[in-house]
């Protein structure tokens, strides 16, 4: 074989291995961009970091209440700078484990202008989260609060008794529930948050 | 090792004749050599003084952090603020120059100084050289990947001197967390600094697709993997570990830039995202970016250590399977660093048992070290004083790294000062420690001038006092709860804080002055370097060219016999 065979074919084998180092990067850049909806999917499929679950009244009734207590609290905040006043009507409640019950959360918007806000929410400790079903929710649509509106929303949820078989999480006998409403669209914010608001529009 | 020279003495000589004095007329202009170089000695020698410089403002930073943590109060940052133009700094902007030195201290060292030395520098010069090689693969490939990490450089200083919130500067910390470094640092100074590290991260993925291909196809006949020095086989890995973690923090900072630019929330609670997605994200990379910094070093050390033992490195294939077990584990225990995010019991039972599974490979590197020299003709020139150095100190880096793997333990320990000094002695001592005795070793070979050994003793004893004087009383600080990444602390804290900065600093900054000291009587007095100065010991494929090598070398492969044939 001459030298100049020799190199076309180290330099066919280079591009090559080249390319395939290539296609290696280039996985895991996708890799890197796939894990934002896989870890949303993996949170709400383990109740991984406190993700609650979300039930149908169908499946809410195929649960029957046990005689086990579990104190469940509730904790409201709103992102910083927002207009609303929120909190829970009762700051706890003792329920049945499995039995099906509703809270309460009070909203009022004491600007001038309506505003819209979303919540977000988490449960501690978070071995519940998997536990924690939620029929129910004003978190799971947007709310739009007129100017000095106030209003009651309501929580519909239960504490799905498997959780007394999870040797991880049936100690937990006090669970809390806490929501934090986010702005949505422009509202009467100071400008430093404006570009916060802009995000949390258009994000999912 | 099972390659010696004597092997190719024969086809040395005959590259010599053949084709030295014609390579040596045929070097490029001034700047087409030196801007638009496509050989890897070159590109190694620009990456090397990059790193070099680079290390100096990164060392200058650390500097300026010592000495306002000499003392309690703030004192001096007032003053880095103006130097950096901030005309009139208010006490926050003061503050924010902290967050400012921090930050740059950490990238610079990690993605300017350490990883352009290891890979681009030594990785270079050397791979090609111990495996028979023309060159790399690919040349021109090797050039981009170069002024890449420069301009990325400049991105980062560019950084230092716009707007980022409350003062100048990017302060987001080299980890660059979400929310902080989204709506937590308006201004240009953090896309800067982003785009620094999506420039370097470029280079370092596409020198990484250069080191794999020139290690799978480029070597000489007869050179196989299981023959390969231990120093290639490091960079070997390393480059499998920036090529599957680099472009996940390629991912995550584009998504920084999106959610702090262009509206996205992808790390933003009111939008649905999540904060600590982009810490799970940055530690996926930022793990096994440990190792990335630290395996040449190992390979640099397994040479070192083999050639003034005049013995082949103990359990050669031993140590080639422990860096890749490393690498291979190093990627699923990065959830180590978040133990304080909420992480669940069982999942810090998973971390904190896979962590100290990596001591495992580790201790048998430590330990096939050690027995290279045990029973070998030990001689203390520099390479290997250095070289023992890292040995001791990364050891004590490693038992400190076992204490904080503990998920328990980590609850307390979490940003103190004992996280300081656990990083430090792994990587300012092992990392650096390791690219000392690979200078020392190699600088002959890669100028043509012997340095003077006295000053690299010199340099070696006062570098090893004094980073031992700066770090060893960090770990106390951080026992007794001093937080970091603050520029003030408690009274109680000032003895030790007092010794760090003006005993440990100050004798580590004369050993520096010894090196580049050493660096000048070299070049400019040092006696002319033989082919293979440290003699004996010395049986990789490099120590047969002259040094310095001819501007183009093996262009006849070398053949590599098995050594079982003999």
């Amino acid at each position: 074989m001459s030298a100049l065979v020799i190199r076309t074919d180290i330099a066919r084998r280079n591009r090559r291995v080249g390319l395939a180092a290539v296609l290696f990067a280039l996985a895991m850049l996708g890799l890197g961009y796939a894990s934002s909806p896989l870890y949303r999917l993996f949170c709400q499929a383990t109740g991984f970091a406190g993700t609650t679950r979300r039930a149908s009244v169908a499946e809410a009734s195929a649960v029957s209440a046990t005689d086990r207590l579990v104190k469940i609290r509730f904790d409201a905040n709103i992102e910083r700078g927002m207009p609303w006043q929120f909190r829970p009507e009762q700051t706890s409640d003792t329920i049945p484990m499995g039995g099906r019950r509703m809270a309460i959360f009070l909203a009022r918007n004491f600007s001038a202008k309506p505003v819209t806000g979303r919540a977000s929410f988490n449960v501690e400790p978070e071995q519940a989260g998997r536990y924690f079903n939620k029929v129910q929710c004003f978190c799971f649509t947007e709310q739009t609060l007129a100017p000095g509106q106030e209003v009651r929303m309501p929580v519909v949820y239960f504490v799905d008794p498997k959780m007394l078989d999870d040797p991880d999480a049936r100690d937990i006998d006090e669970i809390t529930l806490s929501y934090t409403f986010h702005p949505i669209a422009d509202g009467p914010i100071a400008d430093d948050r404006a570009k916060a608001l802009d995000r949390a529009g258009s994000g999912g | 090792m099972a390659t010696t020279a004597d092997h190719f003495e024969a086809h040395d000589a005959h590259d010599d004749s053949g084709h030295a004095d014609h390579d040596h007329d045929h070097k490029p202009g001034f700047f087409a050599r030196w801007f638009m170089s496509t050989n890897h000695k070159d590109i190694g020698t620009l990456y090397l003084i990059f790193a070099i410089f680079a290390g100096i403002i990164g060392g200058a930073f650390s500097g300026m952090m010592r000495l306002e943590l000499a003392q309690p109060g703030i004192q001096y940052l007032g003053t880095f603020a103006r130097w950096f133009g901030e005309a009139n700094p208010s006490f926050d902007q003061t503050l924010h120059m902290w967050n400012v030195l921090i930050t740059a201290h950490g990238l610079i060292m990690v993605f300017f100084m350490v990883m352009p030395a290891m890979i681009g520098g030594f990785g270079n010069w050397f791979v090609p050289l111990m495996i028979g090689a023309p060159d790399m693969a690919f040349p021109r490939m090797n050039n981009i990947s170069f002024w890449l990490t420069v301009a990325g450089f400049c991105s980062l200083i560019t950084s230092a001197f716009m707007p980022g919130g409350t003062g100048l500067g990017a302060a987001a910390g080299w980890t660059v967390y979400a929310p902080l470094s989204t709506s937590g640092s308006p201004g240009p100074a953090t896309d800067f600094a982003i785009f620094s590290l999506h420039l370097a991260g470029a280079g370092s993925i596409m020198g990484a697709i250069n080191f794999i291909t020139t290690i799978f196809n480029m070597r000489a006949p007869g050179m196989t993997l299981h023959k390969m020095p231990l120093f290639v086989w490091s960079e070997l890995v390393t480059a499998f570990l920036l090529l599957l973690a680099l472009p996940v923090l390629a991912a995550a900072i584009t998504m920084l830039i999106t959610d702090r630019n262009f509206g996205t929330t992808f790390f933003d609670q009111a939008g649905g995202g999540d904060p600590v997605l982009y810490q799970h994200l940055f530690w996926f990379f930022g793990h096994p970016e440990v190792y990335i910094m630290i395996l040449p070093g190992f390979g640099m050390i397994s040479q070192i250590v083999s050639t003034f033992s005049k013995k082949p490195v103990f359990g050669y294939l031993g140590m080639a399977y422990a860096m890749v077990a490393i690498g291979v584990v190093g990627f699923v225990v990065w959830a180590h660093h978040m133990y304080t995010t909420g992480l669940s019991v069982n999942t810090k039972m998973y971390f904190t048992a896979a962590t100290m599974v990596i001591a495992v490979p580790t201790g048998i590197k430590i330990f096939s070290w050690i027995a290279t020299m045990w029973g070998g003709s030990i001689s203390f020139k520099s390479p290997m004083v250095w070289a023992m150095g890292m040995i001791f100190l990364f050891t004590v880096g490693g038992v400190t790294g076992v204490v904080l793997a503990n998920g328990g333990i980590d609850d307390v320990l979490h940003d103190t000062y004992y996280v300081v000094a656990h990083f430090h002695y792994v990587l300012s001592m092992g990392a650096v420690f390791s690219l000392f005795a690979g200078f020392y070793y190699w600088f002959p070979k890669m100028s043509g001038r012997m340095h003077s050994e006295f000053l690299a003793h010199v340099h070696f004893w006062l570098f090893f006092v004094g980073v031992n004087i700066i770090f060893f009383p960090q770990h106390f600080l951080g026992l007794q709860g001093m937080p970091r990444r603050y520029p003030d602390y408690a009274l109680a804290y000032s003895h030790w804080n007092q010794v760090s900065s003006e005993i440990g600093y100050s004798i580590m900054g004369i050993g520096m002055i010894v090196f580049f000291l050493n660096i000048g009587w070299a070049l400019a007095a040092g006696k002319k370097a033989l082919g293979n100065y440290w003699g004996e010991g010395a049986t990789t494929l490099e120590w047969t060219l002259s040094s310095p090598p001819p501007f183009h070398q093996f262009e006849t492969l070398p053949v590599i016999d098995d050594k079982a044939h003999h």
